[in-house]
């Protein structure tokens, strides 16, 4: 069947086997490799996407209900020599080593500084507990969402 | 102070990752990510059993399913024995397995495999193959598998060591290792105060958020190339060659980017396998274990008993150390001599001590198998080693910083344990080159404010403590390990650096870019790293040992010195001056005439005169293994009335020699020290009385995520490692052994309980509060056993 939907501001249609086809591999199937698959059970967030800004494991999420909805995933972002401010400060804070968690924990970043530009730390634990790292130990992951929120909120008041 | 060099320009910087651009946009670049055309996709029966004679497997139904394109069980493989285990050649690990075997000998063992077009078929087909069983009795618990009378888990005739080593499979022992020096028993006799417990340190899964994952394809000359997720990619190529009987040279490794190993993937797990479904096939094949299949199916950290005797004087003075371990190596000898090698010679010579023995059994079970695990039998010996220290300091009544001060390795000494244990031979000896452990002390028990909490009288529900330990570990296997590099110039003034060394989110192609950018002067970006592929990149042994900074650095650093007096030859030329004459400098040759910059020295080079390609290769093997040294500090809640442990703060002070990259540095150290929190605290294997894990997924294997984690502040002490590359030593592994020493020790602090056993739940944290009145004596500085104040209820 087809499903008609937004995918990083683009109209798209997707082609799914089923309703409840996990929205990771339609994804996938279609080039968005940027998710990925890390347990399929919707217990360590490597395939979080946005949908309408919120973050969901794309593993057990029926693609049948992306229909008419906004998803965003790590393609619509920045790109190499062009990030995203988030995907910068990620990069200058020590976030990143191996980057398989990354797309999923930048996007999670993402829907959490949309809503709250100025999160405390226990704000943001509890917005990235959801996304599994087994390299940084979180640290350099905390201080870069904290080093993107600056960024960000110095953007907004310039514009 | 140790001679410190600061004066780099790319070293020493927290320079970002030359891959990370790529990483954070999400660009395809793991094994998954690649789809060849007519892919098929590959499922594997597993075994329900724990131990169990395959009398017949039936396939007829699975190949009729339409789909189907393969099926491999015993009958159509070689049966040519082998180790996973992605260690040199030959590998110190046992010939005991092969692509698939008529006998399963734990609870995800593989039976058989299926090759498909697609994933729902490969899974179907499992479901219609027949397997006729003989159950046989399994053996669970290593000191049961050790008795005579006890199942024998590997009875084939094929299995072997490929060394003249201690192989005892009718026994189960799968490796033995032991160690004298000194006279122990009178180092016994000589002490004041004589300790001796049993420690138990349990299963863990590496859970690398990206499982293990194969692809196997042909190329147009009908070459076997491999693209998978491995730390050992040359290793890989050698035993698939061996596991298939193939030549070497029908064979490709390709390591793309990787999701994570931490010893993991030094296992050549799904290669052969892969490989072997491949060429039945004629086709391409991609094999990838769930993430349920990877927690039963592919490797561990392996169990430990350990029982450790020490003797101390009352003036400090250590003077016996008694360490006997029988490993659980689980149903295959992955890594079974080394791992247990591992526990004693990055553990005991820490101390300085006369007398030590240790004595290593490696055992078989019917349970999930052992393998590489970042600290490789280090995080088991300092549990018991961090314990014991604790206790004698207690006992003596020394204040634990300063004792620890005294007590271990300087820099000048050597230890005979260097000597004497190695990795599966006898070691190498050495002398420390550089030790900052002193200040990791002071350092880090200043940042924990240690004297402020240790030993503090409490009441109430919740009660605090303090922990320390201190360690080392190495960098690289000496005289075994082999990293070879290779750097050409291009006419801009770029270089291609191509390294066998293997880069699976370490960041090591960054830092081998800043050594090889700082010996040519020109920023770590003019560097295009490309690592790892056993047809374009020289060879390595691979990302494991800690060796890649130490080993693999240094070849890259004299590659990049050949290639830097090539440079300066083609600017004399150039410039009409004597080499002598030429300085270099920011991308540029200086001499007292005038200068040139490398793109036109490269452009003259490839295009004007006395043409040729500016161009060097090199290779490393190392001689010693420096020990980087580190001091953990914990502070610690105990709750009364849950048992639960809550981590307040850790501190990690790490000598890492110069920090080639700060950032890098630190998070290796905080990603191994949540590894190794979440493994103290609750990461654990529930096995079932059949030998099946219960819980193989995130749900209930608990690793630690944001909100689990406490202040973790990491202070890297800088020494200068005279052998290293630019002073550097390694730094992955160590902070993994920390944790469970210093809990323990903290939950002591905070009530007055000794735990053995890892690890610490709130049941066992709350049981032994509740018996500690048999268990324990007074505490050293003179307080009275707490009595809980509060009642249990137990539920």
């Amino acid at each position: 069947m087809k499903i008609e939907t937004t995918i990083n501001n683009q109209k798209k249609e997707l082609t799914v086997k089923s309703y409840t086809e996990p929205l990771l591999d339609v994804l996938r199937r279609h080039s968005y490799l940027g998710a990925k698959e890390g347990c399929r059970h919707g217990q360590c967030g490597a395939c979080v996407v946005l949908i309408n800004g919120l973050p969901v494991n794309s593993c057990i999420y029926p693609a049948g209900r992306t229909s008419g909805k906004k998803i965003t995933t790590i393609e619509g972002l920045g790109k190499p020599n062009n990030l995203h401010k988030i995907q910068q400060a990620y990069l200058e804070s020590g976030a990143v080593q191996c980057g398989y968690c990354t797309p999923g924990m930048v996007l999670s970043t993402k829907s959490l500084l949309d809503k709250n530009p100025a999160p405390k730390d226990e704000e943001i634990k509890l917005a990235l507990d959801g996304n599994l790292c087994r390299c940084t130990g979180y640290v350099k992951i905390i201080d870069a969402v904290k080093l993107a929120a600056k960024r960000l909120k110095s953007k907004r008041i310039r514009d | 102070m140790d001679k410190v060099k600061t004066n780099f320009q790319q070293v020493g910087k927290s320079k970002i990752k030359v891959d990370g651009q790529s990483l954070v946009t999400g660009q395809p670049m793991f094994v998954a990510d690649f789809t060849v055309p007519d892919m098929l996709r590959a499922k594997i029966l597993f075994s329900p059993h724990a131990h169990a004679r395959i009398k017949n497997i039936d396939t007829t139904e699975a190949e009729k399913l339409s789909g189907v394109k393969t099926i491999l069980t015993y009958k159509n493989v070689p049966r040519i024995p082998f180790t996973t285990a992605g260690q040199g050649a030959p590998e110190p690990s046992a010939y005991d397995s092969f692509i698939l075997d008529n006998k399963v000998r734990f609870v995800g063992d593989r039976v058989a495999a299926v090759a498909a077009e697609t994933d729902e078929i490969a899974k179907k087909a499992i479901g219609l193959i027949k397997v006729d069983y003989e159950i046989l009795t399994p053996v669970f618990n290593p000191k049961e598998a050790l008795k005579k009378g006890a199942p024998v888990i590997h009875d084939e005739k094929e299995a072997h060591m490929p060394l003249p080593l201690a192989y005892q499979p009718k026994k189960n022992i799968c490796a033995h290792v032991d160690m004298k020096i000194g006279d122990i028993e009178k180092g016994i006799k000589e002490a004041d105060f004589v300790f001796e417990h049993e420690y138990e340190i349990h299963y863990a899964s590496h859970t690398a958020m990206e499982s293990h994952i194969t692809t196997a394809y042909f190329d147009p000359h009908g070459r076997l190339v491999i693209l998978t997720s491995t730390q050992v990619p040359f290793h890989v190529r050698r035993i698939v060659a061996r596991a298939l009987d193939l030549p070497v040279q029908q064979i490709r490794v390709i390591k793309p980017r990787i999701g994570g190993g931490f010893g993991g993937k030094q296992e050549v797990l799904l290669e052969p396998l892969t490989a072997a479904l491949a060429l039945k096939a004629g086709q391409a094949v991609c094999l990838k274990y769930t993430r349920s299949e990877t927690f039963i199916s592919s490797r561990t950290r392996h169990p430990q008993i350990i029982n450790l005797r020490t003797g101390v004087k009352k003036d400090g003075t250590v003077t016996a150390v008694d360490f006997k371990s029988i490993m659980n190596n689980g149903a295959y000898g992955s890594h079974g001599l080394t791992v247990i090698c591992n526990t004693g010679s990055k553990v005991l010579p820490l101390v300085n001590c006369k007398n030590i023995f240790f004595e290593g059994n490696t055992v078989y079970t019917n349970l999930p198998v052992g393998g590489a695990y970042r600290g490789y039998g280090a995080t088991q010996g300092y549990f018991a080693m961090g314990i014991q220290l604790d206790e004698m300091a207690d006992k003596i009544g020394a204040d634990i910083i300063e004792w620890c001060k005294r007590i271990h390795i300087k820099e000048g000494e050597t230890s005979p344990v260097f000597a004497a244990l190695g990795e599966g031979t006898e070691g190498v000896s050495q002398s420390i080159g550089s030790c900052g452990l002193d200040r990791c002390i002071d350092l880090g028990a200043k940042e924990i404010n240690w004297y402020q909490k240790r030993r503090k009288k409490q009441t109430g529900r919740y009660r605090r403590g303090v922990g320390m330990v201190m360690m080392m570990q190495g960098s690289a296997i000496p005289e075994i390990d082999m990293g070879a590099a290779f750097i050409k110039m291009n006419e801009d003034g770029s270089f291609n650096l191509l390294v066998g060394a293997t880069d699976i989110g370490t960041g090591s192609d960054t830092i081998l870019a800043q050594i090889a950018a700082e010996v040519l002067t020109v920023e770590t970006e003019k560097m295009l790293v490309y690592s790892s592929d056993t047809d374009l990149t020289p060879f390595d042994v691979g990302a494991y040992a800690s060796s890649t900074t130490y080993l693999s650095g240094q070849s890259v650093l004299k590659t990049a010195q050949k290639v830097k007096e090539q440079i300066i030859k083609v600017a004399a030329e150039m410039l009409k001056e004597p080499a002598e004459n030429l300085t270099v400098h920011d991308g540029k040759v200086i001499g007292k005439k005038g200068q040139v910059t490398f793109s036109e020295i490269s452009g003259y080079s490839l295009y004007t005169k006395n043409q040729f390609q500016i161009m060097a290769s090199d290779s490393s093997i190392v001689h010693k293994s420096p020990p980087p040294f580190a001091a953990h500090f914990a502070d610690i809640e105990v709750d009364m009335l849950t048992g639960k442990i809550k981590v307040l703060k850790y501190v990690a002070a790490v000598d890492c020699g110069t920090a080639i990259n700060p950032m890098s540095a630190e998070g290796q150290s905080e990603g191994a020290v949540l590894n190794g929190l979440s493994y103290a605290l609750t990461e654990k294997y529930i096995f079932n009385e059949k030998g099946r894990m219960l819980n193989p997924n995130f749900d209930n294997y608990k690793i630690f995520s944001t909100r689990d984690l406490p202040e973790i502040k990491t202070i890297l002490v800088p020494t200068y490692e005279p052998t290293g590359p630019f002073g550097a030593k390694s730094v992955s592994e160590i902070s993994i052994n920390g944790p469970c020493p210093a809990i323990a020790n903290a939950i002591y602090d905070a009530v007055g309980v000794r735990l053995y056993k890892t690890p610490f739940t709130p049941d066992k944290v709350l049981a032994a509060i509740k018996n500690r009145g048999n268990h324990r004596t007074d505490l050293p500085d003179g307080r009275q056993a707490r009595n809980v104040p509060l009642q249990f209820r137990v539920v």
